[in-house]
């Protein structure tokens, strides 16, 4: 069994509640941060730990905490990014509805560390019932006197809040979770300047995903040089991957970086292999946005290396043969899935979530969308390939967020491992008419065909 | 003071002047376009993406370049820093890219439409654009409606520069419109219909950078280069009083604000000079207005020429040109 940091006590009956999360040995990094410890030693210890960003983009977040303007007058604040909209990722919401006592753990630590006294969790409108029970858990807290005035007997205090976002993929960017956050459109920001020099209200802010502020609990216990033991390298820790898409056991997962990818699809710990006896076509490795890799990159680098469950691994080859650990939005296809049809699903999202805001994402994503669906109904023509290769070339890097990227990367790189199957939908828009044509008849190669 | 070189061309400029005005500084070709940034609002601009460029050095400090474009009109100058404008041939093409993008939902209705003739996306197109579309389907539309009693607003040629609301927050003391929706759907809109009513609203027709907001006191009354320019003005209590007129014969059909070379208005009017004095006796005529050469405006132009200052104007513009890789505006692989 591999270790556990976040989920050890998921299956104890009751662990929602405060009084079974304590007796599990919960609020144990609240008391040793607030008695024993400076804001600065507990900063030290995140740094040493090698946590990364858990929302995406894995940035260390020890770091991100170091640029957070300490010299301001301005209140500072600690934002929870709860908003976890990335399709393929579930892990947040499994963490905050199984045990939501430990993300609130996470954030008085955390806020003591940075100096926060005002915190926000922003959670996406749609988990309305995890709202319920943040808000439960942090009434819970409130009456055992871990929030609120004098934390402990000590001279910390700390409010928190639960705020429920509009229901807006756009609002997981940080810049616009805070325009959101203070009651406007959630329209990112232009950076400079980063949140950490001024964020919500125009305040030093640290915005963190859910996993990386429930990561600083167990970092606080034990101490961030026995954090940083688990893993390779600088992919340090436990990490929640969501499985889904065609295996056995979809779930939420508590792995340690360095898993081969191998063993994490087949292993009967974790996804339990590819359902109904079928053969594995693709995996999208972590959310929606990153490149999507056939089997044979998938589970080994370009080099012939084999490819692990860690950032540096995964992100192996660049967009030419890698893709990204991501939010750990692990869907794995299947030999009957049509690589067109899934990315015309995503090209859909990106379309309906762009913000609008700068041209070429508002504008890019829906021609995106529209030439994938042409292509998907047999209605594409020769061109069209080149035309989605053209377009999202010239919104990637040119938009104020990432979503421009996030919604041009999954075309680009179905378009550059699947090739042939967009030109089979080209050729054959007989064959293509029924929604379900690769489950009735998967796509093979006219090329091996050729070879064979 | 900070040194820039933009295009290979060197000035020193304030602190904290954007890439965007230190090339207007320099002026002529190296201006990047710009649609959505106003020198006179606050916090414009960074939306449209035509303003792109390329820093190659960071600075005099950090001469990293930039690991992607840049929007010029909102990224502060640093000592040293190495900018690329028109001779990236990378820039040019984003440049190119957000022109299409911009054009692929706007209706091309110019000659239907009261900006043609003075409209930012149609001079920009004009020279960044392609002659062909790429795009096959749809484009989206809007029902076109009053949001206030004098301005008429046609969504579907709106590029969602966001001038309008900048304008509605800056200058009014409340904004009564915003953009609703989002993605390709956004629209700029009121939620009741002819909410628009300040004395101050004028200006978003001014700010517009397309036809998208209308003065439904001048709608389809004249083609703008069928017009005579007349700078002019008058002591008003609320606003500067300085306004152009726009004349056919003795009638004044239309008043606007003065736009600078950059189609920028740097001193706003009330609305009871746009739309209620449209007569001449009320006005002091100063002279024709300026209007540049290349705007068709011009071609019925009667200023007089300064031939010796427009030589050599067209001589460094020849000699600009030279090492400017622009490709072939209406080739068919465009």
């Amino acid at each position: 069994m591999a270790r556990k940091l976040l989920l050890q006590h998921e299956n104890v009956p009751g662990i929602n509640t405060f009084d079974v999360y304590r007796k599990n040995g919960g609020y144990a990094s609240v008391e040793k941060a607030l008695k024993s410890m400076t804001p600065d030693e507990v900063m030290e210890e995140v740094k040493k730990s090698g946590l990364r960003g858990r929302g995406g983009a894995g940035f260390p977040a020890g770091m991100k905490w170091s640029f957070l303007d300490r010299k301001s007058e301005k209140p500072r604040y600690l934002v929870c990014n709860a908003d976890e909209s990335e399709p393929g990722t579930f892990k947040d919401r499994y963490l905050m509805e199984k045990i939501p006592h430990l993300l609130i753990e996470g954030m008085i630590t955390s806020s003591y560390s940075l100096g926060a006294n005002t915190s926000y969790i922003y959670v996406r409108g749609e988990y309305m019932y995890v709202i319920r029970i943040l808000e439960k858990a942090i009434e819970e807290a409130y009456a055992a006197g871990f929030l609120g005035k004098n934390i402990l007997g000590t001279n910390y205090s700390l409010d928190l809040f639960v705020q429920p976002g509009g229901g807006a993929y756009i609002c997981g960017e940080e810049t616009a979770l805070l325009e959101s956050l203070e009651g406007k459109r959630g329209n990112p920001r232009l950076k400079p300047p980063f949140p950490a020099i001024a964020g919500l209200y125009a305040s030093p802010t640290v915005v963190n995903n859910v996993e990386t502020i429930a990561a600083v609990v167990p970092i606080v216990n034990q101490g961030g040089d026995e954090y940083a033991k688990i893993g390779i390298g600088k992919s340090t820790g436990t990490k929640l991957i969501s499985a889904s898409g065609h295996i056995n056991k979809p779930g939420v997962y508590e792995i340690e970086l360095g898993l081969p990818v191998e063993e994490f699809i087949y292993s009967e710990e974790y996804c339990g292999g590819i359902w109904k006896g079928r053969k594995m076509k693709a995996v999208v490795a972590g959310g929606s946005s990153v490149p999507i890799l056939p089997t044979d990159l998938i589970l080994k680098t370009a080099k012939g290396e084999q490819r692990l469950m860690t950032y540096e691994s995964l992100s192996d080859g660049g967009f030419v043969s890698g893709t990204m650990l991501g939010s750990g939005g692990f869907i794995v296809l299947d030999e009957t899935a049509c690589i067109v049809q899934h990315l015309h699903t995503f090209a859909r999202f990106y379309h309906h979530e762009s913000c609008g805001q700068c041209s070429p994402c508002r504008e890019g994503t829906g021609w995106m969308e529209k030439v994938i669906h042409r292509i998907e109904h047999g209605h594409g023509h020769q061109g069209d390939i080149d035309l989605l290769v053209d377009v999202a070339k010239k919104i990637e890097g040119n938009t104020i967020c990432p979503l421009g990227d996030a919604a041009a990367w999954p075309v680009a790189s179905a378009i550059r491992h699947f090739r042939e199957e967009f030109e089979y939908h080209i050729k054959y828009p007989e064959k293509v008419k029924n929604p379900k044509h690769f489950e009735l008849e998967p796509f093979v190669s006219e090329k091996s065909l050729v070879t064979a | 003071m900070a040194k820039v070189t933009i295009d290979g061309i060197e000035i020193e400029v304030p602190d904290g002047t954007s890439i965007l005005n230190a090339a207007r500084m320099i002026g002529g070709d190296v201006v990047p376009p710009a649609m959505c940034y106003y020198s006179t609002l606050k916090e414009t601009g960074g939306k449209c993406r035509v303003c792109l460029v390329k820093v190659t050095q960071g600075s005099a400090k950090d001469p990293r370049p930039m690991p992607k474009l840049v929007a010029s009109c909102r990224t502060n100058v640093m000592d040293g820093m190495v900018v690329q404008n028109i001779t990236s041939p990378e820039v040019l093409e984003a440049r190119k890219g957000v022109v299409e993008f911009l054009l692929i939902n706007h209706p091309l209705d110019c000659p239907i439409c009261d900006q043609a003739g003075e409209c930012d996306l149609q001079n920009l197109a004009y020279e960044h654009g392609a002659a062909k579309t790429r795009y096959e389907e749809d484009r989206r539309t809007f029902e076109k409606i009053d949001i206030g009693d004098k301005i008429k607003l046609h969504m579907n040629r709106c590029i969602l520069c966001y001038r309008c609301t900048f304008v509605a927050d800056q200058l009014t003391n409340n904004r009564v419109h915003g953009v609703l929706n989002r993605g390709d759907h956004s629209e700029i809109s009121t939620y009741i219909e002819k909410a628009v009513d300040n004395e101050f609203s004028g200006n978003m027709i001014d700010v517009c950078p397309v036809g998208a907001l209308t003065d439904k006191t001048f709608r389809f009354k004249q083609r703008v280069w069928f017009t005579n320019p007349m700078d002019a003005h008058r002591d008003c209590p609320k606003c500067s009083g300085k306004v152009v007129l726009w004349m056919k014969g003795e009638e004044v059909l239309r008043v606007t604000a003065r736009k600078d070379q950059y189609g920028e208005v740097k001193e706003f009017i009330c609305n009871e000079c746009r739309y209620d004095h449209k007569d001449i006796a009320h006005w002091k005529v100063e002279g024709p207005r300026h209007i540049d050469r290349g705007s068709v405006i011009s071609q019925n132009h009667y200023e007089r020429i300064d031939l010796q200052k427009l030589k050599k104007e067209v001589e460094r513009q020849l000699e600009f040109q030279k090492g400017k890789p622009l490709p072939e505006p209406n080739s068919l692989n465009a």
